[in-house]
């Protein structure tokens, strides 16, 4: 799972496509998701990141994270 | 004829009088008003701007700190002899260096003209007539064949009891398309019954049953040298559109596939002048060409504004002087379309409705230009 390498992203959770000119926002966990996600991080790495960071349950954090990645393929944001 | 500039400090820039057409920026805009826009931007050269008006209320006329006189000229079902005619009257007021015309409309004559004008001293930087014939949307198809470009099928109608077959052909959805506009979907033939009359009743036959493609309509606006090289590309997306289907704003994008159709479509064409190719790209990433309008697009200005001022360009090539090709342009860059009550007096449209001309009055209207 890696983001697309033109795909510009903000600390505020701003992503735009150049490919297409799409362009989205995302609230603050999704930010820095994708943050990882720019850095090549695995999945895995980044449900335990995520999940010593914040309080939330392990497998709910996996389905929520499964969604969030096939949506940003569908948007084609994913390589 | 290339005039010595006036302006302070700058004897020996030239001023180029430029006459330019399409001056209508209304809801569906004629682009002249973007071109005179990106070319008064340009650093290198100082203009005289003359407008070219076949309506009295073409907002352009009025804008007085882009267009400094306007000329009423005859609609092209005049005929090239008349509008030559007028045309030789206002050079002989003006001067005029080059003549960019906008309206596909009127591009016929124009082209016509083209040895005439220069003889004269006018120079153009159009297409040839038979460049400008083969994108015809009736010969589309077999245009893209020849050139291995992606275009949607199609078949021409000339009467109604065609049209079954044409329909069995394509299939459903379709798209009916008029000679010169106008473009309705429908998804059975009764739909596509009700479609082909109302579009023969205004444009006439023969109608054209397209393949429907759905996908993501990419507009791009190119400049050719006419010897096969592509000076300027620009990719954009329609972010907005109108009911009438134009954008009312876009944004510029960054895809080599865009970027590689327009030279290909440059190149085998040697397409000479600007043009926008009409782009629908699938679901699978295929750029199918839906229309090539042999002329700048209403948006033109967003090249300028993304690096790439492609009227600024076509004003130097036509002039005579080499220009390079650009590629690199600022991705992201956006143009939102927007309405402005310009306000004029009942003097000025008695003018241009009285004499045909309408000479600009920097001080007189509301100032609403950039």
């Amino acid at each position: 799972m890696k983001l697309k390498k033109n795909i510009a992203t903000s600390g505020e959770g701003f992503i735009f496509n150049p490919g297409n000119g799409d362009s989205f926002s995302t609230n603050e966990i999704g930010t820095e998701i994708i943050g990882m996600l720019k850095d090549e991080t695995p999945p895995q790495t980044i449900i335990e990141t995520i999940c010593a960071k914040y309080d939330v349950d392990q497998n709910q954090f996996e389905r929520d994270l499964d969604d969030y990645l096939s949506q940003l393929k569908d948007y084609t944001i994913l390589e | 004829m290339v005039k010595q500039s006036k302006n302070g400090g700058k004897q020996d820039r030239k001023t180029i009088v430029i006459a330019v057409t399409a001056l209508n920026a209304i809801d569906s805009p004629g682009p002249g008003v973007a071109v005179i826009r990106a070319i008064r931007e340009c650093s290198d050269f100082e203009v005289r701007i003359i407008g070219l008006s076949y309506e009295t209320l073409e907002p352009g006329l009025y804008m007085h700190d882009l267009v400094d006189k306007t000329y009423q000229i005859p609609y092209p079902s005049a005929g090239t002899d008349t509008l030559l005619g007028r045309l030789m009257h206002i050079h002989e007021k003006e001067h005029l260096d080059l003549i960019i015309p906008n309206f596909d409309a009127e591009l016929f004559n124009f082209i016509k003209l083209r040895e005439r004008l220069l003889e004269s001293g006018i120079h153009t930087f159009m297409p040839e007539m038979e460049q400008f014939e083969a994108r015809d949307k009736i010969k589309l198809y077999e245009f893209g064949k020849k050139h291995e470009l992606i275009m949607p099928k199609d078949r021409l109608v000339y009467q109604d009891r065609d049209l079954a077959e044409a329909a069995e052909k394509i299939g459903y959805p379709m798209v009916i398309k008029g000679k010169f506009y106008d473009a309705i979907i429908a998804n059975s033939f009764e739909q596509a019954q009700k479609a082909f009359y109302k579009i023969q009743a205004k444009w006439g036959l023969p109608i054209i049953v397209q393949e429907f493609i759905k996908g993501t309509e990419i507009n791009i606006a190119a400049l050719g040298d006419g010897k096969g090289n592509t000076i300027s590309v620009i990719p954009m997306r329609k972010l907005y559109i109108t009911d009438k289907g134009k954008a009312w704003a876009g944004i510029t994008i960054d895809d080599t596939t865009f970027i590689e159709l327009a030279i290909k479509f440059i190149k085998v064409t040697k397409w000479r002048g600007g043009c926008e190719l009409e782009v629908m790209q699938s679901p699978d990433g295929k750029p199918y060409i839906m229309e090539v309008n042999p002329r700048f697009p209403a948006w033109i200005y967003l090249t300028a504004a993304a690096g790439q001022n492609q009227p600024a360009m076509l004003v130097k090539m036509a002039m005579g002087h080499k220009v390079a090709p650009i590629r690199d342009y600022e991705v992201g860059k956006i143009f939102i379309r927007y309405a402005w009550d310009l306000i004029t007096d009942i003097g000025e449209f008695h003018r241009i409705s009285g004499t045909g001309e309408l000479e600009g009055k920097k001080s007189n209207n509301d100032g609403q230009n950039d």
